[in-house]
């Protein structure tokens, strides 16, 4: 019961840190509890069909169907999240001071709640799909009994979303004035690690050189599949043997993300001059 | 939104180009029964690309998974998986099946 707890555990953890981190980005934004409740719904459905069609999608495009699936999934969610950072920059701010009228903010933060929903959907249902095919497995292999197995999951589900609680308390902690500057930026490193592994699944699929086979290792200091190596990997997009080419997915994502908010960041309304030399 | 549509140009023109994609690697066969690898150690030549064939024979799926080569790759029962390796520098690299972790061990020996 207890492997069975802790694999379900270290699946659950990436999705429940992603949850954490949205939740505390998105505080003040109407509804924000619902929108999560849908993307993770959303996730959970979509997780049974993608374990049920598993080989399907896996024996698809010349048997590379499973790694075009995950990269392409990664990617997606990767452009929500840069979606997001660059909208918040530009129009957090307003929605903040109410410079736009109400409908505006709601139709505002509705939009970024769409994109951030879609992200945490993708994450569980990639995820679940894999504690899905886990579970069946053990439940054909017949190894621990019916009861031993739905509680090691169980355990494993409601340490991971702890984690995930853990995450958000921890992060709204932060006095207002820098939860968002913090929050943007753990957005962008989730978005680069995204992006590592994206690049991870090309590469396994041979449809990108690795460049470099291993830029660094680091095994001996944090073990990716180590609980804490797994945190840093979904935190920070940590790998302890990169190849060249997801360092380079890594990087390209970090200044995209940075480059694009920049460029497209600058609310509107700063370009108002001040009128009066009255403060109220 | 626009930034759909234009998402879909890459993705499409990857699905064009994967049936051209070579088949032509050298293959080296792995088995995966009753939560072991058989063999457990695979030997393979170094500075070459080549794909590993993974035949899962049961019972329930198993993920192939190796941090030492950023390698992960989901089997169901009864089917077969193709994984592309290296180039590698000549080393030992450890794989396991991540749905059982204590039995299913293996690793690749890249000479």
């Amino acid at each position: 019961m207890l492997a069975t707890a802790i694999i379900v555990f270290r699946e659950v953890l990436e999705a429940a840190l992603i949850i954490g981190i949205v939740l505390a980005a998105t505080q003040g934004l109407a509804r924000r509890v619902s929108w999560v409740s849908m993307g993770i719904m959303a996730g959970v459905a979509g997780a049974g069909l993608v374990a049920w069609f598993a080989d399907a999608i896996s024996s698809a495009l010349a048997g590379v169907g499973q790694e075009v699936f995950n990269a392409g999934i990664m990617l997606f969610a990767v452009l929500m999240l840069g979606w997001h950072n660059v909208w918040m920059k530009r129009h957090g701010r307003e929605m903040a001071q109410q410079m736009c009228d109400m409908g505006q903010a709601v139709k505002l933060g509705n939009r970024s709640m769409y994109m951030l929903a879609v992200v945490i959907g993708l994450a569980v249902l990639r995820e679940g799909s894999e504690v899905v095919l886990f579970l069946y497995g053990i439940a054909v292999a017949q190894q621990d009994s019916p009861g031993l197995m739905l509680s090691g999951g169980v355990l494993g589900l409601l340490s991971g979303a702890m984690m995930g609680l853990l995450m958000y308390r921890g992060l709204v902690r932060i006095s207002s004035r820098y939860l968002f500057t913090v929050t943007t930026w753990m957005i962008t490193l989730l978005a680069a690690g995204m992006a590592a592994q994206a690049a991870g699944f090309l590469t396994q699929a041979d449809l990108l050189p690795p460049l470099v086979q291993s830029m660094w290792d680091t095994s001996g200091i944090v073990a990716q599949n180590s609980v804490f190596g797994r945190v840093l990997q979904t935190l920070i997009g940590y790998a302890d043997h990169p190849s060249g080419m997801q360092v380079l997915f890594y990087v390209a994502t970090l200044a995209g993300i940075a480059v694009l908010m920049r460029l497209y960041g600058s609310a509107p309304s700063s370009k108002v001059q001040p009128v009066n030399a009255i403060e109220t | 939104m626009i930034v759909k549509y234009w998402v879909l140009v890459p993705a499409l023109s990857l699905g064009i180009a994967l049936p051209l994609h070579a088949e032509n690697l050298p293959a080296f066969n792995l088995t995966i029964k009753d939560g072991r690898y058989s063999p457990e150690q695979v030997e393979i030549p170094a500075g070459q690309k080549i794909k590993l064939v993974i035949k899962n024979d049961g019972p329930g799926p198993e993920e192939f998974e190796s941090s030492d080569l950023n390698r992960e790759k989901l089997i169901k029962a009864g089917k077969t998986a193709e994984v592309t390796i290296g180039p590698l520098n000549p080393g030992i690299y450890k794989f396991i099946g991540e749905f059982h972790p204590k039995t299913a061990q293996g690793r690749i020996v890249a000479k």
